[in-house]
């Protein structure tokens, strides 16, 4: 077997099948990153998963996952700030965390240079939105460099590590869900391990100020306005961008990242192709490069992804310069929503050019949707189970994110409105004002608790709100892949104790009747009352269990008394237990982990223990 | 030329990834280009995983609707929604057959799937269909190797050997697994008939 971490560890050079993301750790480790810092999240966890599958004592980057995205991206200023090169990586959303701090970076001198990758999420297959970063990246003057494949992203990353060092400015390397997750072969280039000056660089004599405030700030942000400009052309260096000359005086396309290769893909083959313009980078704008290109046509099409900032850019240029040429692009409002797959491009292109490119086929529609689940045995379920018989239907319910999102969906219906991370307690409080009628519960899960849940819970004490949050404490940082948080390190129940937190329930959520009652009066309380709900992620107690060879428990069984009730299947719904064609339900032994967390569920008892062979019920 | 597209799919937890991982390395070692993506958004929590595969010449690792060359599904329900949207006239869908049942079905809210639906859909659609299933296997996240075996005991991937593919498992399994593994995958290349039977 060849592990990951010794793999990104060789001299090379060597080319290799890769994950963009794994492309990634190999181009920090040849451009000598010294500190790595994240908060996982899609598309970008596997990043930091794979900077973690290099063994320590070999490893040249100091890595953490961070509280959250805005002590990452600070713990990595401070490091480049000191002459270290650091990189601070987090999903799209996270930029909006990290905002306060990120949108000051380029008004400082980065001595050791500093790239911040973004994981964009077109298509929202992992995120609360698609939000495009490529305005919070203009608002603070900082280039975005956009790979659209592993291959680019290795040598994207690099190339902005270079740059970043040079002119002492942050560099944004923008990625997307599958330039993240797209496999291909890279050519990864030579590294050997340099032995390493790690003094202490910061000085602000020098290289400062580092205090921007009041009229401190025109200086600085003069400064950062010339090395954006300065760095405009060197940006332009040949081969950065690539033009297709199908030698087409009348059609050009412009476009960046993976819209490109959904357009070449559709273009293929085609008669007539217009010539294609690909942008490395849509901030700032390579203003030659576009002219000379839109000088060249009579009609340019931009093809961009989410928002329009590449277009009108384009525009305003053409505008200024008295560029005579048709320039088109976003027209319908879903041409702003979505990813640019193949099949989009292709309806985008056809009604522009019906000539070259051919309508799209009807898609059938599909059946049997299959929505995220917990997992068999998770703790969320019994909670969800049992707090649904604490509440009233006129309840309201405040969600958040973590894997007890999923309580919103049927049969639970847990969870009503949903912001960001760590937003139901400021919700929450803000719901349950004037509001003596409908009873208000928020949720939070123990990362999310240290993310950004703690001032909601601290506002929520101050100012006497009523509401009652219940924290789903499972111990880990599930739903991205288990990384550690500081809940293993730092008691919550004594924060919580700490704030002045008077009414504090703790319930094992597997006992679903003591959950319920817990939740019942935490909720007649009239202040703000927490009821902490713990129970481990069982897909990770399963897993660790495997790991170490051991077997699972045995299934569950359906035993006679079973009275087709239901509830186990239809109230409970752990995906175990399925539906027979004569509408029985029985248990799918490839899903149970034998937790036996349902067996409460049945009103008859139905639900056992598979028994030994010599007849004894067996233990868990 | 066109690529040969495979479309795989599964629950997340089936191993699709293990899968997807193995057939790219596999058609790397065999000289071919190859690109491939996984879409998982949340599906570690039980939900679809799709995971495209490339091989020859291509540019955006994406598969478009009904452009499938050869469909790879590890449960009954994900390989009848990958019939329906991804599978192109001609192809053939090779699907392991344990059934995951999806959401709605469990509530009640949809009749459960027949066998028949898929049959009769892909002999509307022209796919050929091949059902696998290895009822003695002794651990469920062994079913992406019975699909791998099957998959060159017909000989699906051109260009593509078993070699390549035992060359791929050794090289991203820890060795106790591949030993399994690579037991079962011999196994599988030199049955014939299916072992789960004729569709």
């Amino acid at each position: 077997m060849e592990k990951i971490g010794d793999f990104l560890i060789q001299e090379g050079p060597m080319k290799k099948p890769v994950m963009g993301n794994v492309a990634l750790v190999r181009a920090m480790i040849e451009a000598s990153v010294r500190v790595a810092t994240s908060y996982p999240g899609s598309p970008t966890p596997e990043i930091g998963a794979a900077i973690q599958s290099i063994p320590s004592e070999k490893n040249p980057l100091y890595f953490e996952f961070s509280v959250n995205e805005k002590v990452a991206l600070e713990v990595a200023f401070g490091a480049s700030i000191n002459g270290h090169l650091s990189c601070c990586f987090f999903k799209s959303v996270g930029l909006n965390v990290a905002a306060d701090s990120f949108v000051q970076l380029s008004l400082m001198e980065l001595i050791g240079g500093m790239v911040v990758v973004l994981g964009d999420d077109p298509g929202a297959h992992s995120s609360q939105n698609e939000q495009d970063n490529l305005h919070i990246a203009r608002m603070a003057y900082i280039p975005v460099l956009e790979p659209s494949t592993p291959s680019e992203t290795y040598a994207f990353f690099l190339r902005a590590a270079q740059l970043s060092q040079i002119n002492r400015m942050p560099v944004i390397l923008r990625l997307t869900t599958h330039v993240c997750h797209a496999r291909e072969t890279v050519s990864f280039g030579k590294w050997q391990p340099q032995p390493r000056d790690d003094t202490p660089r910061f000085d602000p004599k020098k290289h400062g100020p580092y205090i921007p405030i009041t009229a401190q700030v025109f200086p600085l942000k003069r400064r950062a306005l010339k090395k954006l400009s300065l760095l405009s052309d060197e940006l332009d260096a040949p081969g950065w961008h690539k033009r297709l000359d199908n030698e087409n005086p009348t059609r050009g396309l412009i476009t960046h990242g993976t819209c490109f290769l959904s357009c070449m893909e559709t273009l293929e083959g085609t008669s007539h192709p217009p010539d294609i313009l690909k942008l490395s980078h849509r901030y700032p704008l390579s203003t030659t490069v576009v002219l000379d290109f839109l000088r060249s046509h009579s009609q340019v099409l931009v093809l961009e992804e989410l928002d329009d900032t590449l277009e009108k850019d384009i525009k305003a240029l053409a505008l200024d310069q008295g560029v005579d040429c048709r320039i088109t692009g976003k027209d319908d409002v879903e041409d702003w929503i979505g990813e640019y797959t193949p099949r989009k491009v292709q309806e985008i292109l056809h009604r522009n050019w019906p000539d070259i490119v051919p309508p799209v086929d009807p898609v059938a529609t599909a059946s049997f949707p299959r929505p995220a689940q917990m997992c068999p045995g998770c703790g969320h379920r019994s909670a969800f189970h049992a707090i649904k018989k604490a509440l009233s239907k006129e309840d309201i319910t405040v969600a958040d994110i973590g894997c007890h999102t999923l309580g919103f969906l049927e049969p639970y219906e847990v969870g009503q409105v949903l912001l960001c991370m760590g937003h139901s307690n400021g919700t929450g409080a803000g719901l349950s004002l004037f509001n003596r009628q409908r009873k208000v519960v928020t949720f939070l899960g123990d990362s999310t608790f240290f993310h950004a849940g703690i001032p909601g819970i601290i506002n929520a004490v101050l100012h006497g709100h009523t509401h009652t949050l219940i924290l789903m404490q499972n111990g880990t940082t599930a739903m991205t892949g288990h990384q550690e948080h500081a809940g293993t390190k730092i008691a919550i129940r004594k924060i919580l104790e700490a704030i002045g937190i008077q009414h504090i329930f703790e319930v094992d959520t597997y006992r679903q009747k003591e959950l319920t009652q817990a939740v019942k009066q935490a909720m007649e309380v009239d202040a703000f009352s927490v009821v902490i709900a713990r129970h481990p992620c069982m897909l990770k107690w399963t897993r660790e269990l495997r790991r170490k060879g051991r077997a699972l428990p045995s299934p569950v069984q359906i035993s006679n008394r079973c009275k087709n009730i239901q509830r186990c299947i239809v109230h409970f719904a752990c995906p175990t237990f399925q539906r027979k064609q004569d509408g029985a339900v029985e248990v799918q032994r490839e899903l149970c982990i034998g937790d036996g967390s349902c067996r409460q569920t049945c009103p008859v008892d139905a639900i056992e223990k598979t028994p030994l062979p010599n007849g004894e019920g067996e233990s868990s | 030329m066109k690529s040969f597209q495979v479309f795989l799919c599964g629950v997340g937890g089936q191993g699709i990834g293990m899968l997807s991982e193995i057939l790219l390395q596999s058609v790397f070692f065999s000289g071919q280009e190859a690109r491939g993506v996984d879409t998982h958004g949340l599906a570690q929590r039980g939900g679809t995983v799709v995971s495209s595969l490339k091989v020859g010449r291509s540019f955006s690792p994406l598969i478009s609707e009904g452009e499938a060359d050869l469909v790879l599904a590890l449960e009954r329900y994900e390989a009848f929604r990958a019939l329906e949207l991804y599978a192109k006239p001609g192809s053939t869908l090779l699907f392991y057959d344990t059934s995951w049942q999806p959401l709605g079905v469990r509530l009640g809210t949809n009749a459960p799937l027949e066998a028949s639906q898929i049959t009769s859909l892909a002999e509307q659609k022209s796919v050929k269909i091949v059902r696998v299933l290895e009822p003695q296997l002794e651990d469920p996240r062994m079913q992406n190797t019975v699909v791998l075996g099957h998959v060159f005991r017909l000989c699906l991937i051109p260009g593509v050997q078993p070699t390549h593919v035992l060359h791929a498992m050794e090289m991203l399994m820890a060795p106790s697994l591949f030993a399994r593994n690579r037991i079962l995958f011999e196994k599988i290349l030199s049955a014939n008939p299916p072992a789960g039977g004729a569709p």
